[in-house]
């Protein structure tokens, strides 16, 4: 009777193995296959010319330059919009705002905020920061309607982060007799960056590959100059790409799939960079 | 975790090498766009021209603003496609300074210029045959006449399977393929076939703003019937059949350069334009230097993409027409 109920058990875990093991199998299948489509289909057309030339109604001529420099200036004033409001936010709710009802409000509403469509935070960048502050269809526009985006995720990260700084080494600066910003920007900061910093790099990881609110709030599909203010016109890369998936040459497609590449290596240096802060100064505490 | 990073990193650089690596010959062409070409003797051309508008016009205005670029770097020229309709809600508040569009401007449109103190000028810059095509693996339809077409689209007709038009026709579901109801080519379709009455929708009604996807849809469905610019169809000629559509004198024309230039492929022939904001081109050098090139270039330009161009003196009149508005 044991015997027989041991083997169902193993059985059953056997089960389980397989299950699990082809569903992570599933996935990777994907992102292989994904890959190989976008490799085989762009490598013939990304080379230094590719990445340093202008939009050219000629497939061998285009280029994503101006996408590229606009995505990063874009990403630009994200950081810092987003970053400073952001952690501040962070340090507001779990350090100085009173644990009541209207605090958990708060908190449930950001973190609903961070599931809004993007299109929706599109819109509420043309009606605000287009409109009525008169900014236009221009660079600052869309780095703050960008930031907005991915504000509720930096806010819920860091606090995450803060959240794990442990309570003694909190208490044993109040030991000190530190005053509570003391004790915040010398030993909760410090100990809270690189958490802090991960979420923002993977927030604006999300943010560089958003085309919807950026449609939305005018960023240009062709421009033959590149922004040098916060007040010039502006392309990116997920929009260039867009618009050349829309053409009806095949050649264009291939355009694109070098597009995705060039956006791909930026991610994944985005990416490599978040998990090397994590890893040097992860072992602190 | 540190295998996780050593590997993307490595995945990154090595990506990043490779398309650095097969750079070979052409560094030299980042410079080309700024040999200066003073030969006019003026001060550089500065300054801005920013446009929007049809998507299916945006092919021809980006070979436009690229050799404009060319010629002169130093202007800021920015290009957007939000459709006929997104452009004209631009452009009739003054937001910029051309608006590209498949259809000419409705009243409602002009009322709100009006409001607004905006005067669009009207310039056209190529034709585009609408064009109605099946699949290559579709052997059965060869032309249709316009009250075919009312059959297959209109909600009110109860034609769905291609047997209810012909009894020697496959008796399969008719898959209808249209371009959204922002798009210009939709406006038009929706003025001279189905003359402002519903279309069907439905499961087997595709709507989409996305070309490509209407294409694909298309080709792949012996059963499929669609809708879009001719140069959609010009490009995928090889699995893509235009239909004969019968004109107002009862011929059976097919789509190409000469019916369509001639005329005689109507009434799904149109023009191709886009409105200027005449207050600007006064004020602004930049922008009547760029009418004035988009009318000495548009012909060539259209025909590259796949559109036909218009008569020479149909050009030139307009540019006498401009030229005479600044002076």
């Amino acid at each position: 009777m044991e015997s027989k109920n041991l083997n169902g058990r193993v059985l059953k875990n056997r089960v389980m193995k397989t299950l699990f093991f082809s569903a992570t199998v599933i996935a990777l299948v994907f992102l292989v296959l994904l890959f190989y489509r976008v490799l085989s289909q762009g490598w013939g057309y990304l080379n230094w010319n590719y990445i340093t030339s202008f939009p050219a109604p000629y497939p061998e001529e285009a280029g994503i330059w101006p996408g590229m420099i606009g995505s990063l200036m874009l990403m630009g004033v994200v950081a810092v919009v987003a970053v400073t409001i952001g952690i501040s936010t962070a340090i507001y709710l779990e350090e100085y705002s009173p644990k009541n009802k209207l605090a958990d409000f708060i908190r449930v509403n950001i973190q609903n905020l961070a599931g809004v469509p993007s299109i929706v935070f599109g819109l509420l960048g043309l009606t605000f920061f287009v409109y009525l502050f008169g900014i236009g269809y221009r660079l600052l526009a869309g780095g703050l309607t960008m930031a907005l985006l991915i504000l509720p995720v930096v806010v819920v990260s860091s606090q995450e982060a803060l959240r794990s700084v442990p309570t003694e080494v909190k208490e044993a600066s109040y030991g000190m007799g530190a005053s509570k910003w003391q004790t915040i920007v010398r030993v909760i900061l410090p100990a809270a960056l690189p958490g802090i910093l991960t979420g923002i790099i993977l927030s604006l990881s999300r943010g560089i590959g958003e085309t919807a609110p950026l449609i939305i709030v005018g960023a240009a599909t062709a421009i033959y100059t590149l922004p040098d203010s916060l007040l010039s016109k502006y392309t990116v890369m997920p929009i260039q790409i867009y618009k050349w998936t829309a053409r009806p040459q095949e050649e264009w497609q291939f355009v694109a799939a070098a597009g995705i590449i060039v956006l791909l290596i930026i991610l994944l240096l985005m990416n490599a960079i978040a998990v090397w802060i994590r890893n040097k100064y992860q072992t602190r505490y | 975790m540190k295998k996780v990073f050593g590997f993307s990193l490595i995945l990154a650089m090595i990506l990043f090498l490779a398309a650095c690596g097969s750079s070979g010959e052409g560094d030299a062409s980042s410079d080309e766009g700024n040999g200066s070409d003073g030969s006019e003797g003026e001060e550089a051309l500065s300054g801005s021209v920013t446009i929007d508008g049809s998507s299916t016009v945006y092919p021809i205005m980006e070979g436009l603003t690229y050799r404009f670029n060319q010629e002169h770097p130093e202007v800021e020229l920015s290009l957007n496609s939000s459709g006929s309709g997104g452009g004209f809600k631009k452009s009739t508040v003054g937001e910029i300074d051309l608006s590209n569009a498949s259809r000419p401007i409705k009243e409602e449109e002009k009322q709100r210029a009006e409001e607004n103190d905006v005067n669009l000028h009207e310039i056209e810059l190529a034709y585009d045959g609408l064009s109605v095509v099946v699949s290559q693996q579709n052997d059965f339809v060869e032309e249709l006449t316009t009250d075919q077409l009312k059959q297959i689209f209109l909600e009110s007709s109860d034609v769905e399977k291609w047997s209810d038009l012909n009894e020697e026709w496959p008796e399969e579901d008719i898959k209808i393929f249209s371009p959204g109801h922002d798009s210009g080519t939709f406006d038009y379709w929706n003025e001279v076939i189905l003359e402002e009455e519903p279309m069907k929708e439905g499961e087997n009604t595709t709507l989409s703003e996305n070309d490509n996807t209407l294409v694909t849809g298309i080709k792949n469905d012996p059963y499929a019937i669609g809708y879009f610019g001719y140069a959609y169809y010009a490009e995928n000629e090889d699995s893509l059949r235009a239909l004969a559509v019968e004109n107002p004198d009862g011929e059976m024309v097919a789509p190409s350069g000469e019916t369509i230039q001639d005329g005689s492929y109507a009434p799904l022939s149109r023009p191709l334009f886009t409105y200027v904001n005449t207050a600007k081109m006064k004020e602004n050098e930049e922008v009547f230097e760029f009418v004035k090139f988009a009318l000495n270039n548009a012909g060539p330009a259209a025909e590259e993409v796949g559109y036909v161009a218009l008569n020479e003196e149909e050009y030139q009149s307009q540019l006498e027409e401009i030229k005479g508005m600044t002076e």
